[in-house]
């Protein structure tokens, strides 16, 4: 066990860790705070995003004993965020959640998108928000909400003004080349290292798709045998 | 999905991480554990000590020396993407950089971090060795190396079990540099399924391609590179790119030499952009 001292949502807390306890577990099971929602456990779905000294951080892949002396924050922190609630009357209004297990983590990425990206559109909201995996909303209410705050916010006096845009680089001159970077010789990787690398992906997408089945395949199900024409109007 | 046992130090300096590696069977070093934290999860590592170096100052360092860009081994993905407009002739670096992961892995994933993983499908053992960047390696005997020298296999490196890497020296492209790199991925963030970076530099006389994502290390396509850099295009058809591929780089299937064609052929139409 490990003293750790950080603090969470503001409070100062002191605890006694294992060195292999993530801060997911350390904040669900020591905190009770369990709006810190664990989905893969491997840094994929994003579910478990929290502010760690106010940067967005998977809460699976960092350890507790790793936050000694700094600052996390949880989605129970953010009641008096301003951009926090303006994200969540937009997500409410635009249906960006159904069953709510990826909301905390979304509503967590898309404040640092609010802050971080001012001029973002729709298609970096998108490309931002790819680490975050929502299987209700087909993710639109999800960007639309996000896409609506920032424009309120851009609409604002106080927004800050675009970057100018970069120059273009001249164009490629032929030339002869000569300071090569030095020839690699054609290495012959052991067999058996390159079967850890295709073992973990396909261990990867199994445990995924386990997962997956396991949370929501009796949904799945009734929704595959639903159809307009069984439930259409009589 | 939890880690095995493992015990924890958080050395004040690299003087100290290098005393706790060589102290203790079986340690490892925890950067930014964006790679090593699911492979701890998923119990497919189990160190029995973790040496975190991600607060150590000392490697936390953007300097610039004048001919090349000196990073620190612990620089975060993201700290590079944000340098956008600042990092004068190491803009591949943040263009790079930004397209790793997702934000909240960039937040704590780091450069050093990803040349010790050597992962095959990352994107930083490709477009550092595309760049001509060396490894500055700490340890009973500090060591610079190319990071294309240093890397030798899937997820294999140079690296000893009592070094350290401190920093990356990346050289930088004068003004007439161009530099291209383009990546296939399933779903944005994902590892890639192919990648291809491509930097020239008529000033340093640097013409180089690689491929990235295969089975081992990033290949070199030295003899494409030399004949785009004469002639300053490639063929119409990607007929070419195909065939330099093909003798290149072996073991390839239909569908993965295609996907290599396209990243390739892609990567040099960013570098002869009008």
């Amino acid at each position: 066990m490990t003293p750790i001292a950080l603090s969470v949502n503001g409070r100062k807390i002191q605890a006694l860790v294992e060195p292999r306890t993530h801060l997911a577990d350390f904040l669900r099971e020591h905190c009770r705070l369990t709006g810190t929602h664990l989905g893969c456990e491997h840094g994929v779905c994003g579910a478990c995003t929290v502010l760690v000294d106010d940067e967005p951080a998977r809460s699976c892949l960092t350890y507790a004993v790793q936050c000694d002396g700094l600052a996390v924050q949880t989605i129970e922190g953010f009641d008096v965020d301003p951009i926090m609630q303006e994200l969540r009357t937009a997500f409410s209004r635009e249906h960006g959640l159904q069953c709510g297990f990826c909301t905390p983590g979304m509503l967590i990425a898309a404040r640092d998108i609010v802050r971080r990206l001012p001029d973002a559109d729709a298609r970096r909201i998108r490309v931002e928000l790819s680490g975050n995996l929502c299987r209700c909303t087909g993710y639109l209410g999800i960007i639309n909400a996000v896409e609506s705050v920032i424009a309120a916010r851009a609409s604002k006096p106080t927004a800050v003004a675009s970057a100018a845009a970069a120059t273009p680089p001249a164009p490629l001159q032929a030339f002869a080349p000569t300071g090569e970077v030095a020839p690699v010789s054609m290495a012959t990787p052991a067999a058996a290292l390159e079967e850890v690398r295709t073992g973990w992906t396909r261990l990867r997408r199994v445990l995924w798709w386990q997962d997956r089945r396991r949370r929501y395949g009796r949904s799945l199900r009734t929704f595959l045998q639903w159809s307009p024409a069984s439930t259409g109007p009589s | 999905m939890k880690a095995a046992r493992f015990d924890y130090v958080r050395p004040a300096d690299v003087g100290e991480a290098l005393a706790a590696l060589a102290k203790a069977e079986g340690a490892k070093i925890l950067a930014g554990g964006q790679s090593l934290g699911p492979m701890l999860n998923l119990r497919l590592a189990r160190p029995a000590l973790l040496v975190d170096i991600s607060r150590l100052a000392a490697l936390q360092q953007v300097e610039d020396t004048g001919r090349t860009w000196h990073i620190g081994a612990g620089v975060t993905h993201a700290r590079l993407e944000d340098a956008r407009g600042r990092l004068s002739g190491g803009e591949m670096l943040c263009e790079v950089a930004a397209a790793i992961a997702y934000r909240s892995v960039r937040n704590r994933g780091t450069i050093g971090g990803s040349l010790a993983h050597a992962d095959p499908a990352a994107d930083w053992p490709l477009a550092l060795a595309a760049l001509g960047a060396s490894v500055n390696v700490r340890g009973p005997t500090p060591r610079n190396i190319l990071v294309a020298h240093f890397i030798q296999g899937a997820f294999t490196t140079t690296l000893a079990a009592n070094e350290i890497i401190e920093s990356i020296d990346v050289p930088k492209l004068s003004r007439a540099g161009r530099y291209g790199f383009y990546k296939f991925c399933r779903k944005t963030g994902e590892f890639a399924e192919a990648s291809a970076a491509a930097v020239f530099d008529p000033e340093s006389g640097v013409a180089s391609i690689f491929l990235g994502a295969l089975r081992g290390i990033p290949q070199p396509l030295a003899s494409l590179a030399q004949q785009v850099a004469r002639q300053r295009k490639i063929a119409a058809s990607t007929e070419a790119v195909n065939q330099a591929i093909a003798q290149s780089v072996r073991g390839l299937d239909a569908v993965e030499r295609s996907m290599a064609t396209a990243v390739v052929t892609r990567a040099l139409m960013q570098v002869l952009a009008p």
